[in-house]
């Protein structure tokens, strides 16, 4: 069965193009539908496999980053989007989409303003630290980020479950890229460097840094670098990136 | 039945301890502890509990806390300080708290009822009354904001800050007033200057039109027998503004009758165009919202670029953010609607360590903002404007000198994408043509009219002084913008619902209408039918408000029902406002009253043309004056850290440039992270071909040379594309005039030698130009802190913005060191051009000569240097530019990490002095690194072009430069080169 994913759209989210290019590329199916698309015809959540929210400044993250987007799919879709969870099913969360997944408690904890209080876009290396679906095979992987409110944070019972459960998925870490460019690995002050958190069972994923930035070489802040090291040493550059993998890992899961 | 909600964060707020640190960074020393706390104040019928049930919705439980009707202070602080908007100001906030609130409780907000935000400050330390409204002061704008402060005692005397509700309330005539033209001279000027007066004295604020332009309209209604009323007044004073019809660039000058616009710039593309022939790449140019060309057969891509100087001086975040969202209206309304895909910024201010005071008026009651603030503003508001659209910012400059210091200039682009034909439907039709049919309706779409942006582009036509109007500064609304551009970007247009599109910026609706009339050759409009933010606005006031976020299009009658429902479903106002005819005219009815009739040729060709005159300024030239003695370690190092030079990353960092998934050359280049000249991005992900965004500008070569100053901009833009990877034979060019004092004959007769270059230099190189803008008034009357009349003006200044190809974004070149053992060369020829050159600014030296450019000799190089980058013979590749060799070879080492030794013996050029080698800033010059194995195939590529091979890369960590009798000029470590390139914007 090749698997289907919605991706939704509407009120300031805008990676919705980006995202569904990623999991073509990887070889599934997509569709944008936008959230007043889905409200008015909410059956239309059981034909899709895969639920992305994907990044962006829903409602210009006024209120509170996520907040009002997330309102409006409790006002109106809680029970569609309970069942969709409840089935053997995928939900992943792209920066202002894990905001949103946290504002709907498919996930725990919050997302506050960073360490600088400022918006920032820099990339960043994680190593995964639990099992999931989308993180099959991967150890290390280095992506972007783009975000102001990207400060995981969750209160000390909270923070002890995570651990227990297995919940927490990504890790920032000094690597490949914070090393070439002399940055912190932690780029927001993140609780315990959490970059991404998962569902007790591991379906559902939502992560801060964006993985569709970084699904070919060319995204790369360092591949002109590393184009002339691999050229010289006689070898052929890639054309993907490591960011492709999470897409592949959920369209295998059905696959 | 108001009522007022505090939100408030339960653990460490990092917004009130980033801003605690940056205003104890301003000098407030005694502040020691910062909170805050978000208002809702909800003026709406709304039950106790429902509000209650409603608020939750806007804390999240986990970190965040609420009370209604009730203070969240801190036990202990000594002042609180709340900050609001004033009636009117968008409160985009606000009205994303209303829609939540509205969704949730199913419930409509009716007309006057609202949400309004504000924002509470509570300030700890030994602070007196002063030295609080002071703190307050440095946080909030009086001309969109209002604050109130109170000490911790009144605080609690009342209970917290009270209720505070800014609404509108307007006791203005909702009626069309005549206007009497029968004044004599000097009364007809000062209507013009200041305004039509209101019945109490006061006046409406500048229409920009001078005596001639009145008298010629005074004779026009004379032949009807009436007076004109105050919409027809208004209407022409906004079509006929220099902002809107570009009258300078329009006019003849001197000996050239078309002007110089159609002579030097239109003339530059025409010719252009003619000798490529078949391998012409323009597709739309100088006719539309933007410019367009060919990017693979199957899409254009278009670009346009804007100024918003005199808004962003008096409220900079505004200003900029505005600035930003109406560059990507000029995208939305390219053709039938491209879609925006990458943002570029040029800001020019004075240092921000400049402390010079300004007012507006002589009493000094009206202060300028710090050159600080307006940096920090207009850097904000473009961080919110594209970062929340959706739209990746990877190219930009910052450029200093102390003449920007009471305008700014912001230069914001726009770069979009749109398929050449309709993919399904519409018999195939062209996307970049459009034409609104008689019988379609008018329709405005997006957000609502309300009084802000009133004589906008009027205002951008004059000078700014104490008269310059408040409300001529708006806030833009980015997702309200996004929302209406995704649905017509990504479905009505696709779907063929619509006939034409325009945006509405400067003018509003009367320059939208009226320029989509010219289509069908008639409009007649009803402005009651025109949704507004609050009632009470005069006819006039609808007509030419420039509230934000509106497009005006043509829908057919069969289309309308589906487009409403489609707009609807998107949470998309769409309203009709009237119909496009045939009847040669622009009608204007409100509440069945006519307030408008007129011919569209002379709304459109009625005004007097003038004739310039240009006077050449005395001449006269002084030599350089190098200084006795120079230390080549310190001032390599003190050019690094001035603004000019300085690493800008703190903006590049916090522009989002990535999204989209485009990004290939980032703003940040190299392990260094050295800001780039050119930034690289794929519009299509399904495509390896790439755009190339780039920019040149050097305000400063104006004092020696107009014409030099333009040539250096089109040579510095198009070779830092080149340099990138571009095809140098096809690159367009955007031109941005950014004039001061435009009735001086002699900034007329540098206007027309910057114009001239455009010219010589476009054809040499075949670079068309595609659009521009002009912003000829970029002065300042004030008064200084003596209270002693001032007048700025800034430097003449030409921005030229590049758009290239790549045919392969694999073949990329980024400016850093690569390896060890690389060959260093010196593409190009050095000459003593050390005029008006950064070098010159720190040894303070007025002569010199500014560089010339050579064009043909250039072009031959440019074309090498591309085939080198496509065959992969290029490392890295940097364009020496501000700064000279001696600030290139920095930053090339500087993003490489890598050390480098050279010597300025095998320079090209006749005999220099290491200093003029190092620091002049002649143009044409790249600075490029290749490996040992490939040397051989580039001198090949190279054989008969200026070229010299310097040194090499080093495995060190020093910056090693000899002069040409052997000895060691310059030897410095990276760290101390990374320190001083880093500093000056440390904090920011």
């Amino acid at each position: 069965m090749t698997s289907r994913a919605i991706i939704l759209a509407g009120y300031g989210l805008n990676c919705e193009d980006e995202t569904k290019f990623a999991f073509e590329l990887a070889g599934g199916r997509a569709d944008i539908v936008h959230l007043n698309d889905l409200i008015a015809d909410r059956g239309l959540l059981k034909k899709y496999q895969i639920l992305a929210v994907p990044g962006g400044f829903s409602f210009g993250d006024d209120t509170g980053s996520g907040k009002a987007y997330a309102n409006k799919m409790k006002n109106h879709l809680k029970e569609e989007l309970d069942r969709f969870l409840a089935a053997d099913k995928l939900a992943l969360g792209i920066c202002n989409g894990f905001q949103i997944l946290t504002h709907l408690n498919f996930l725990p904890g919050a997302l506050l303003f960073n360490n600088s209080a400022r918006y920032v876009d820099r990339w960043v290396d994680l190593r995964v630290v639990s099992a999931s679906p989308w993180l099959t095979g991967i150890r290390e992987l280095s992506l972007p980020i783009a975000h102001g409110e990207g400060r995981y944070h969750a209160d000390g019972p909270t923070l002890r479950r995570l651990n227990a459960k297995k919940q927490i998925a990504l890790k920032y870490v000094k690597g490949e890229t914070s090393a070439f460019h002399n940055l912190s690995a932690n780029p927001n002050g993140a609780l315990e460097n959490i970059a991404a958190v998962t569902s007790v069972n591991g379906k559902v994923l939502g992560l801060m840094p964006h993985p569709e930035r970084g699904m070919f070489f060319t995204q790369l802040p360092h591949w002109t670098w590393l184009r002339e090291k691999l050229e010289r040493e006689g070898k052929k550059p890639p054309t993907e990136g490591p960011g492709l993998r999470i897409f592949q890992n959920a369209v295998d899961y059905f696959g | 039945m108001a009522a007022r909600i505090e939100v408030k964060t339960k653990i460490k707020d990092t917004r009130a301890a980033a801003l605690l640190a940056r205003l104890r960074n301003l000098g407030f020393r005694k502040l020691t502890g910062l909170d805050m706390a978000d208002v809702y104040a909800v003026d709406a019928r709304i039950s106790p509990a429902r509000l209650r049930s409603a608020a939750a919705l806007l804390a999240n439980p986990l970190t965040e806390t609420f009370a209604i009707n009730a203070p969240l202070a801190p036990a202990r602080f000594a002042f609180a300080a709340e900050i609001g908007f004033l009636p009117g100001v968008t409160d985009n906030v606000g009205a994303t708290a209303r829609e939540t609130i509205a969704d949730f409780l199913r419930k409509k907000f009716r007309v006057g009822e609202a949400v309004y935000t504000a924002q509470i400050f509570y300030f700890s330390g030994r602070l007196d009354a002063a030295e609080a409204e002071r703190l307050a002061a440095a946080l909030y704008n009086p001309l969109i904001q209002h604050a109130r402060v109170k000490s911790l005692a009144q605080f609690k005397r009342d209970g917290g800050m009270g209720l505070s509700l800014p609404k509108v309330r307007l006791a203005g005539r909702a009626r069309a007033d005549e206007v009497n033209l029968w004044l004599v001279d000097e009364e007809l000027v000062e209507l013009g200057a200041r305004g039509i007066p209101n019945p109490d004295g006061s006046r409406r604020g500048p229409m920009a039109l001078d005596l001639e332009s009145l008298q010629t309209i005074r004779s026009y209604f004379h032949k009807l027998r009436r007076n004109p009323t105050d919409v027809e007044l208004e209407t022409l004073a906004q079509t006929w503004s220099e902002h809107c019809k570009h009258t300078i660039f329009a006019d003849p000058m001197d000996d050239i009758n078309e002007g110089i616009f159609r002579r030097y710039i239109r003339g530059a593309t025409e010719k252009v165009r003619q000798a490529k022939g078949k391998n012409d790449f323009c597709v739309s140019v100088f006719k539309d919202n933007s410019g367009a060309i060919d990017f693979d057969g199957e899409y254009l891509l278009t670009h346009k670029v804007e100024t918003h100087n005199s808004p962003s001086a008096l409220d900079p975040f505004g200003g900029a953010i505005t600035g930003i969202v109406g560059v990507n209206r000029d995208t939305l309304g390219f053709g039938l609607g491209a879609k925006p895909v990458a943002n570029t910024y040029g800001f020019c201010f004075a240092d921000p360590a400049d402390k010079t005071e300004l007012y507006r008026d002589k009493e000094k009651s009206q202060p300028m903002l710090s050159a600080r603030r307006i940096l920090e503003g207009v850097v904000a508001g473009v961080n919110s404007g594209g970062n929340q659209s959706g739209i990746p910012t990877p190219q930009g400059f910052v450029c200093f000198d102390p003449r920007f210091r009471s305008k700014p200039l912001v230069f914001v682009g726009t770069v979009g994408l749109i398929p050449r034909r309709q993919a399904k439907g519409g018999e195939g039709r062209f996307l970049h043509e459009k034409k609104a049919r008689v019988g379609d309706y008018i329709v405005m779409a997006g957000g609502r009219v309300g009084l802000d942006g009133i004589h906008g582009a009027t205002f951008s036509s004059v000078a700014l002084d104490k008269g310059s109007p408040a409300t001529a500064v708006q806030i833009g609304d980015p997702i309200t913008q996004k929302k209406m551009s995704d649905v017509l970007i990504k479905e009505a247009r696709a779907a063929g619902l619509y006939t034409s599109i325009t945006d509405n910026g400067a003018g509003g609706l009367s320059s939208s209408v009226g320029e989509m009339a010219k289509e069908s050759n008639g409009c007649e409009v009803d402005l009651a039918k025109v949704p507004v933010k609050y009632p009470g606005l005069a006819p006039w006031q609808i007509w030419i408000s420039e509230s934000q976020e509106r497009m005006t299009l043509s829908v057919p009658p069969a289309k309308w029902s589906e487009f409403e429902k489609l707009l609807r479903r998107r949470g998309v106002e769409a309203t009709r406002i009237g119909r496009f005819t045939a009847s040669g005219r622009c009608v204007v009815k409100y509440r069945q009253r006519t307030v408008l009739d007129l011919p569209l040729d002379f709304l459109h060709e009625g005004r007097p043309i003038k004739f310039l005159r240009s006077a050449a300024p005395a001449g006269g030239h002084l030599e350089f004056a190098y200084p006795a003695k120079t230390d080549f370690n310190q001032a390599t190092l003190a050019l690094l850290a001035r603004p000019n030079l300085a690493s800008f990353e703190f903006i590049s960092r916090q522009y989002d440039h990535e999204v989209q998934a485009g990004s290939v050359v980032k703003p940040l280049q190299g392990r260094g992270r050295v800001n780039g000249d050119a930034a690289i991005f794929r519009p299509r992900l399904d495509s390896p071909r790439g755009a190339v965004l780039s920019q040149g500008i050097y305000p400063w070569y104006s004092d020696l040379d107009a014409y030099a100053m333009a040539a250096a901009a089109i040579d510095t833009a198009f070779r830092n594309a080149i340099v990138s990877g571009a095809d140098p034979e096809k690159i367009a060019l955007l031109d941005n005039f950014c004039w001061s004092n435009s009735r001086d004959p002699r900034r007329l007769h540098e206007l027309k030698r910057a114009a001239q270059a455009c010219f010589d230099l476009a054809v040499a190189y075949g670079a068309p130009f595609i659009s521009g803008k002009d912003s000829m008034w970029n002065d300042f009357k004030g008064f200084d802190s003596k209270g002693d009349a001032v007048k700025i003006s800034v430097p003449p200044t030409l921005l030229i913005s590049a758009l290239g190809l790549i045919p392969d974004v694999r073949r990329a070149v980024t400016l850093d060191l690569k390896m060890p053992g690389d060959y260093v060369y010196l593409l190009g020829e050095t000459k003593e051009e050390m005029g008006a050159s950064e070098y010159a600014a720190l040894v303070g030296s007025a002569g010199g000569s500014a560089p010339k450019v050579s064009a043909g000799k250039n072009m031959a190089l440019y074309r090498a240097l591309a085939a080198a980058i496509t065959e992969g013979v290029i490392a890295s590749a940097l364009s020496v530019n501000r700064g000279g060799l001696g600030v290139a070879l920095v930053r090339a080492a500087l993003a490489g990490e890598l050390g480098v030794t050279v010597s300025l013996k095998g320079i090209t050029g006749r005999r220099l002095r290491p200093e003029a080698a190092l620091w002049s800033e002649s143009q044409g010059r790249v600075l490029v690194s290749v490996s040992p194995k490939k040397a051989a195939r580039f001198e090949k590529l190279f054989a008969g072009i200026p070229h010299a091979r310097l040194g090499k890369v080093e495995a060190s960590d020093i910056l090693r430069v000899g002069d040409a009798g052997g000895a060691t000029v310059v030897k410095l470590p990276l760290a101390a080169l990374a320190r001083a390139y880093r500093s000056t914007f440390k904090g920011f």
